[in-house]
């Protein structure tokens, strides 16, 4: 759907060049929720722009849907942004109009739609968002969520393929914020429609993507299934962020681990496996004593995980080693 | 008490006087909104971003905004003749004030536009929209309320300046200020013209404030 071949941006800022993105190339599918996490100023705004060609880039192509984006002409390219919704972090409604203007707004700028035919539309886009009885408002009367639903049913509204999202509940409460995403993953879901978001938040990635690009100074530092990134966090900043979204202390746990005997083991469950009885029976199997240091389950995107860091004394350790390799256990020795 | 006062010259000069107001302002808000517009989009780092224009305009309203009112009055003279056929009266006094105070509303219609929040602008770019229609569609509703505070403000600096261009023979309330109440020293009608060019303001600034706050949703 969208997809960066060696695409690149330059500023130049008191005759110095800054390099804001590298080259990059990326894919994102048709109909999946691709997230972007990166800590301010590391490009990932950026790079949000450059599929819009809100930020023109110095160099390489974007393709959108088929579409060459980097050789479109200013009517072209007027006539594509009409098929990528966009929201953002301080929602930027025009606060001149009411909730239903500003939603009305891209159909009147494109107008190819009759009035009544924008009324019917932007009614259903305010159900669809849960604001119906909040159309003849102005968006300082509204609540910061309320607004960043303004802001959705206003990118939705020429009925776009795509949906950039600009750290869209950055500036939300954390209960608006599960508001606001759940109802991007349900419009994902019931319009087809391809999500890219950007965010400083794993908490946002591991809620809604399907996938997960980190970047850093410029450039994609790993990527994957978010639950793979999640689970087996490679890079250092990829490592960072999944720990402050769990708030693992690593310190502490260190600390934890100096006063406890045994082999140390992280274990990572996924799938049918999480669920499986399988502790006891290896340790009856193999002898081996264990005590659990620490744990978390949860789901991501429907897939139920686990990650168990396990001391074991005694018994066949080895034996014990193989038999959660061979239960598809992904096992790695902390100590 | 105001033995000196001749109330339908008084009459008289009001009406000039607000004939020359509300002519000027007109033209002042037709020439200075699209001029103000300009210098904001062709500032830097802005839609239409160009350093030549923008160079070239912000010269012609410093120029204009550091000359003295009274000496536009009088430089003005031959183009104003060239404009209205003649350098007296309402019509002789327009072409300087709209000269006067274009410039200075342009500023302040820039400095409005200024405070409208780029976000506001991206996303209308990201709608799809033209440079045109996003300055009709979201610059221009999103900026009203600052631009009716410049228009408040301009209207009361031309009140001013309507007193003086009195001096070149533009008649109004200014004319009779000076003419009688200055130099035949006839306090009684220096005092009805300054409390009648009171109102005229205090009215102006309150209407302005009304509207402003009509305007604004925020």
């Amino acid at each position: 759907m969208i997809e960066f071949h060696d695409v690149y941006k330059t500023y130049r800022v008191n005759g110095r060049d800054i390099q804001a993105l590298k080259p990059t190339s990326l894919s994102v599918r048709a109909g999946e929720v691709f997230g972007l996490i990166g800590h301010s100023g590391a490009g990932k705004s950026t790079l949000l722009r450059l599929i819009n060609r809100l930020e023109e880039p110095s160099g390489g192509r974007i393709v959108v849907d088929g579409v060459e984006v980097t050789a479109l002409a200013p009517e072209g390219l007027r006539r594509f942004r009409r098929q990528v919704g966009m929201i953002f972090q301080h929602f930027n409604l025009l606060s001149s109009k009411t909730v239903a203007d500003n939603v009305a707004m891209p159909l009147r700028l494109a107008g190819e739609m009759p009035p009544a035919a924008i009324r019917a539309r932007v009614a259903e886009l305010l159900r669809r968002v849960g604001l119906s009885e909040h159309a003849d408002k102005y968006p300082a009367q509204l609540s910061g969520g309320q607004k960043q639903r303004v802001g959705i049913a206003r990118a939705l509204a020429t009925g776009p393929k795509i949906l950039l999202c600009d750290e869209a509940t950055s500036a939300l409460d954390p209960q608006t914020t599960a508001q606001v995403l759940q109802l991007l993953a349900e419009i994902n879901r019931e319009l087809g429609l391809t999500i890219v978001l950007i965010t400083h938040e794993m908490d946002v990635i591991r809620r809604v993507c399907d996938r997960v690009a980190v970047i850093e100074d410029g450039a994609i530092v790993e990527q994957g299934p978010v639950v793979d990134v999640f689970l087996h966090p490679r890079h250092p900043t990829t490592v960072r962020f999944v720990q402050e979204a769990e708030q693992i202390d690593q310190d502490g746990l260190r600390e934890d681990f100096a006063h406890v005997s045994g082999r140390i083991l992280r274990l990572t469950l996924k799938g049918e496996t999480t669920h499986a009885p399988l502790l006891g029976r290896i340790a009856r199997a193999t002898g081996v004593d264990y005590s659990i240091l620490s744990g978390r389950f949860d789901r991501i995107k429907g897939v139920s995980y686990g990650q168990l860091i396990l001391a074991l004394v005694g018994g066949d350790f080895e034996a014990a080693l193989r038999q959660l390799q061979a239960a598809d256990v992904h096992v790695e020795v902390l100590r | 008490m105001f033995r000196n006062v001749d109330w339908y010259d008084i009459w008289l000069a009001t009406l000039d006087t607000l004939l020359m107001l509300f002519g000027s302002l007109l033209f002042t808000v037709l020439i200075g909104l699209p001029l103000g517009v300009l210098l904001f989009l062709t500032g830097p780092r802005q839609l239409l971003q160009n350093r030549a224009i923008y160079g070239v305009l912000s010269l012609v309203v410093n120029v204009l905004r550091s000359l003295p009112f009274i000496i536009l009055l009088i430089v003005m003279i031959p183009l104003t003749v060239l404009l209205t056929g003649t350098s007296l009266g309402v019509a002789g006094a327009i072409p300087p004030l709209v000269a006067g105070a274009a410039p200075f509303f342009a500023r302040l219609v820039e400095t409005a536009l200024r405070e409208v929040d780029r976000g506001i602008i991206e996303a209308t770019q990201a709608m799809g929209a033209s440079t045109r229609q996003i300055i009709w569609n979201a610059l221009l509703p999103e900026a009203r309320p600052g631009i009716i505070a410049a228009i408040t403000v301009t209207a009361i600096t031309l009140v001013s300046y309507t007193a003086m261009a009195g001096v070149v023979g533009a008649g109004g309330l200014g004319d009779l200020a000076i003419r009688y109440g200055y130099q035949r020293f006839q306090t009684d009608v220096m005092v009805v013209t300054v409390v009648l060019l009171l109102c005229l303001v205090q009215i102006l600034q309150v209407v302005g404030d009304r509207l402003v706050i009509h305007f604004s949703r925020k």
